[in-house]
């Protein structure tokens, strides 16, 4: 049975009505964490103090638990934390009350709102958001609004701002193995501000702006931290007919346009196939919940995975969808079928490690005899049923095919409410159905908090600028032109830039920092080097090399390029490497007297146009290690005093 | 009827009670500025009473909007009273033992109410059911709330009660008795349960949790399901508290009643066993009972249970420091207490200032007992002479007991008996495992001092 899909499908995001949300989430760079004095940095060695903890779902007056907090616990999930004594205290690892909110970051926020207009709440209020997946030791994350409403204007056009609140930063996961889940607590506790824009947005290029813009205010405070993982961005995303879904943890800028794309894409296709099994005249009363044990089936399977889970005493179970044949193996997303979406939830809510559906079959180790043995036993349809199997130990199995089920089933009604993670291709996955709104109440640690006057003034002091104030300053005080400063505002390296401009002040134009924070790491990028691999540390290492006047600034893109492919080399080892060390003054004449001395006849013969012929000997040795004009000056120098004398 | 606006003062509580509003109604608040906003009522903490109203938004969170003469506020709708869920009573099982959970404080189950913020303790055997189903895999369990106080509220007449309604529910053949209890004197409770049970077949266990149970991280569920273990288990019959053994979820230690103190503020395995190890090491998840010392009374050994729960309230406990006077012993005497446990320096010292006052303390026939603020070892007055003059003043020397463990021992043998030759002797006595007469090394902890 072959679905009657759009061959591809043209988006008219106009005709859609698209409309996206953004919920920017930025860490501030204060000295100290939102509700303790730990510094706000992140440990790269693992910690000597570990400790594991399971979390419980707690109930409401009406009996009500998250409901995916609930299948974490009753999976029980253990997790294991890492406390780093020099990043994490009493209050991270849950063993102490919460201290103050940290009055720095209040006032930060403040400043943040005030540029977007926002209306700053007369009291804060310190609320638990309750979440269980460990990556808050106490089971919930303290968060705050700081101010309601506000605007942002952007090409003329007007984005509405919803809220603003001031958070604490969740612990970094660094493993997961069966049960069990590493974290690190270092990243816990660091303030986070999150800024929630209206639904506004309506083409995927507007979301990219829009992020663009308000993440650059954000940096013209100067008090944001900076690096990968340091800004995230999540989204909201609804067009006519869908569902409005929740996507999570978007690092990269640029990535945002194909996140909507790809989401536009997926919900039009579930859209085609709710379409399509209702042309099939399937009805949810038709799928049923009846799994059958076909373990006989594969006794001498080839399959490694199903070979396994029968050895370990599990069994495989087989659910037939009928007449969804075809339509497992459709594509939503590049390279994710509506399979990869079954699959998904079989592992969320069942735990185990995936599914098999007819769609791909015979593959994997599964052969075409299995597969029509398959349909005989279980008596389904092979012209027009799909049948998913799952091999592992039977409770899993069963919870994870009835997982498959209520999915199969939503087809019929179109998009299920779903939080889903961006992938770094664009492209997402499922995390967990979207949580009620039944899960937040009072921090009752932490007293509630008057914005006085006088916070709001100390808070005044730390407005950012506006782009064009800073624009004018980078023309006037650095000397960029104001294409460059532009150009410069818009990356992620305003505070790199200041700190080395004003720190090689008369060592090196500015404007050669500029072009390589700018030109440089574009066109290096557009080169297909991998420039995700440089850090703010290798730029500033460059710099301070050509500086130093150990490295010529001809030799910038060469030498990041190199390093970016070879991260683990030290900057000075690649300039060795690459011979681009510059070569002092006095050997430079040395081997300027040598050539001209070599080239004596031709000079004489031509006079001072043999400066083209001296200049290609010269440089092919000294370049990249040497200004070209200092160079060329001294040839000049040279070729007249051997015409002079004759 | 409770205050419907609890944390509301001055203007904005008339404007408030004017519109007849209660916390959990909806309203809208607008200011002059042009701010509006809509959102349920919340209660305010008292302490922290100010015109400014608390209005839960409909994405959860709260803020506060300040009150003046131009903000206008409306009720648009009265809170939906919210029926509890239906409660379910968990099924008798035959084959395992019987437990009673009795509580006299603080919460080990609650639940939230989302809509006002507020913690509802739940401790009915059937709210246990639903929010801790696991101790019904153990045991088969009855709940009983004998009251509900502060812990740092309790005196001794609430131990006598704890001991009398204890003793009953063991003669009514539970094959085990767990009781919850605030932390902060969990300790104290401990020692005189400890003292009272002169015949004890079945153990007593003291639970409580550092973290409150209205958080998912709480550590009361743990602690619980340990001490159910621990009731349902253990091979001894003894006053214990079952609290986290370590920072993690790994392990409970269940501690013997007179030598366990809590040493952290807040930490979940504050309470420690000084001078002693804990009983047993306890795997909850594990069902697990891991025996460690082997000095108890056995279960069963005793047929049945007899107490002695008495406790004379005339007795004061005094920590030294550098510029006491003698007349703080003095007032202890003339207001007719009958015994003083001194919390003395080093092996067990006092300024020889206050010699004569605590001469003058035991000629009028108060029992003078000393312990040390070292709280690990044992004190020996012999070694030094200040030392000798208090013995000889008539001073009798707590030997390694704690001193809030010796001043609950003290109080309950002056509700036996004045004489002081008798007191000596029961205080030198080991009477519940107060007194551990060997010391071996490994009984001090090693405090870091690696970076």
């Amino acid at each position: 049975m072959n679905p009657k899909l759009s061959p591809k499908i043209e988006i008219d995001y106009k005709a859609l009505d698209l409309k996206v949300g953004l919920e920017i989430h930025q860490q501030l760079n204060t000295k100290h964490k939102l509700f303790c004095n730990c510094p706000t940095l992140l440990v790269e060695k693992e910690a000597i103090d570990l400790f594991e903890r399971r979390l419980r779902p707690t109930q409401s007056e009406l009996g009500e638990v998250d409901i995916a907090a609930y299948f974490e616990w009753k999976r029980g999930r253990v997790y294991d934390y890492e406390a780093p004594r020099n990043a994490s205290c009493l209050v991270e690892t849950d063993e102490e009350p919460p201290h103050m909110l940290n009055q720095e970051a209040l006032e930060i926020a403040l400043a943040i709102a005030m540029a977007l207009h926002s209306r700053i709440v007369d009291e804060v209020h310190v609320m638990r958001k309750v979440v269980i997946d460990g990556s808050n030791t106490t089971g919930f994350q303290r968060t705050a609004v700081i101010a309601l409403g506000g605007y942002v204007d952007i090409d003329g056009k007007r984005v509405s701002i919803q809220t603003i609140c001031l958070e604490e930063d969740a612990a970094r996961k660094v493993w997961e193995k069966g049960r069990h889940v590493g974290y690190r607590l270092d990243r816990l506790g660091i303030p986070l501000i999150e800024i929630a824009t209206g639904p506004d947005m309506h083409t995927p290029e507007e979301v990219e702006k829009v992020a663009l813009t308000i993440g650059q205010m954000l940096r013209l405070t100067g008090k944001v931290k900076r690096g990968i993982g340091t800004i995230r961005q999540d989204l909201n995303i609804s067009i006519k007919g869908g569902t409005k879904t929740e996507i999570k943890g978007v690092q990269r800028l640029d990535l945002l346009p194909k996140v909507v794309e790809y989401e536009v894409l997926r919900q039009l296709r579930l859209l085609e196939i709710k379409n399509e099994l209702l042309r099939r005249g399937v009805k949810e009363e038709d799928i049923r919940f009846n799994p059958i044990d076909v373990t006989q089936v594969f006794k001498k399977t080839k399959s490694k995975v199903i070979l396994r889970a029968i050895r370990s005493r599990g069994k495989v179970l087989a659910l037939i969808l009928p007449k969804f044949k075809g339509l497992l193996g459709v594509e939503l997303q590049p390279k994710r079928r509506f399979g990869t979406e079954l699959a998904e939830y079989a592992r969320f809510w069942g735990g185990v490690g995936g599914i098999f559906h007819t769609d791909e079959l015979p593959a994997y180790g599964i052969t075409k005899e299995e597969v029509n043995k398959l349909y005989e036993v279980t008596k389904a349809n092979p012209e027009t049923d799909a049948i998913v199997l799952v091999a592992d130990e039977e409770e899993k199995a069963l919870e994870a095919l009835k997982a498959v089920w209520e999915r199969a089933k939503y087809a019929l009604r179109g998009i299920p409410k779903e939080t889903r993670a961006a992938n770094p291709d664009g492209t997402t996955r499922y995390m967990r159905p979207q949580p009620g709104a039944a899960r937040m109440y009072p921090e009752t640690d932490i007293p509630p908090i008057e914005i006085t006057p006088e916070i709001i003034e100390r808070a005044k002091k730390l407005i950012p600028e506006h782009p064009r104030v800073k624009i004018r300053k980078y023309v006037s005080e650095f000397k960029l032109s104001p294409e460059l400063a532009q150009q410069l505002l818009r990356t992620v390296f305003i505070d790199l830039f200041e700190e080395l401009a004003i720190k090689y002040k008369d060592k090196i134009p500015a404007t050669v920092i500029a072009h390589t924070l700018t030109s440089t790491l574009k066109s290096l990028k557009s080169d297909g080097v991998p420039i995700e691999n440089l850090s703010e540390e290798d730029i500033s290492e460059v710099i301070r090399l050509v500086a130093e006047g150990k490295m010529s600034k001809e030799a910038i893109p060469e030498v990041l390029s190199y390093k970016a492919k070879n991260p683990k080399l030290k900057m000075e080892e690649i300039i060795e490497e690459l011979g681009l060390r510059t070569i002092p003054m006095e050997k430079v004449e040395e081997i300027i007297s040598k050539t001209v001395e070599d080239l004596r006849k031709v000079i004489l013969e031509r006079g001072e146009r043999a400066m083209g012929i001296v200049m290609g000997r010269v440089m092919s040795i000294l370049r990249g290690r040497v200004d070209g004009k200092v160079v060329a000056d001294i040839v000049r120098k040279k070729i007249k005093e051997i015409i002079s004398k004759g | 009827m409770p205050d419907p606006l609890p944390g509301y003062i001055g203007k904005l509580r008339d404007v408030l009670q004017s519109l007849e509003a209660s916390v959990g109604d909806r309203i809208r608040v607008r200011k002059n500025d042009g701010f509006v906003i809509e959102g349920i009522l919340m209660p305010r903490e008292r302490l922290y009473a100010k015109e400014i109203i608390v209005i839960k938004l409909d994405n959860g969170y709260n803020i506060g909007v300040k009150f003046d003469s131009n903000t206008i506020i409306e009720k648009l709708g009265s809170r939906v009273e919210i029926k509890g869920i239906e409660k379910v009573k968990p099924l008798r099982k035959p084959e395992l033992p019987n437990l009673m959970i009795m509580s006299t404080g603080g919460t080990i189950a609650s639940r939230v109410d989302y809509e006002t913020g507020a913690v509802k303790p739940a401790l009915t055997s059937e709210d246990l059911a639903s929010l801790i189903p696991e101790i019904f895999d153990v045991a088969n369990i009855d709940t009983d709330i004998l009251f509900n106080i502060f812990s740092e509220d309790l005196t001794p007449k609430h131990w006598e009660k704890i001991a009398e309604r204890t003793a009953k529910i063991i003669n009514e053949g539970f094959n085990g008795v767990i009781v919850t209890h605030g932390t902060d004197t969990m300790a104290w409770t401990a020692a005189a349960l400890s003292f009272a049970f002169r015949k004890l077949p079945v153990p007593i266990v003291l639970v409580g949790a550092q973290r409150s149970s209205d958080r998912p991280s709480s550590d009361s569920a743990f602690n619980l399901l340990a001490a159910v273990v621990t009731a349902a288990k253990a091979p001894f019959a003894e006053v214990v508290v079952v609290m986290h053994g370590e920072t993690g979820d790994s392990y409970a230690l269940a501690h013997r009643g007179t030598k366990v103190r809590k040493m952290h503020t807040s930490r979940r395995d504050a309470f420690q066993t000084i001078n002693d190890l804990p009983l047993a090491k306890i795997y909850p998840y594990a069902k697990k009972v891991e025996i460690i010392n082997n000095r108890f009374r056995k279960r069963g050994e005793d047929k049945e249970v007899a107490i002695e729960a008495k406790f004379d309230e005339k007795v004061a406990l005094v920590k030294f420091y550098s510029s006491i006077d003698p007349e703080v012993i003095d007032f202890f005497v003339d207001k007719g207490y009958h015994g003083i446990v001194l919390e003395g320096t080093g092996l067990g010292h006092f300024p020889q200032r206050l010699i004569n006052a605590i001469k003058r303390a035991v000629e009028e026939n108060v029992a003078v007992v000393m312990t040390s603020q070292c709280l690990f070892g044992r004190v020996n007055m012999y070694v030094y002479s200040t030392g000798r003059l208090y013995l000889e003043a008539g001073v009798i020397p707590g030997e390694d007991m704690l001193p809030e463990v010796a001043y609950v021992k003290l109080s309950w043998i002056l509700a036996k008996t004045r004489d002081l030759n008798e007191v000596r002797r029961l205080m030198l006595t080991n009477i519940a495992g107060e007194i551990n007469p060997r010391h071996s090394v490994n009984l001090y902890p090693r405090w870091p001092h690696e970076p």
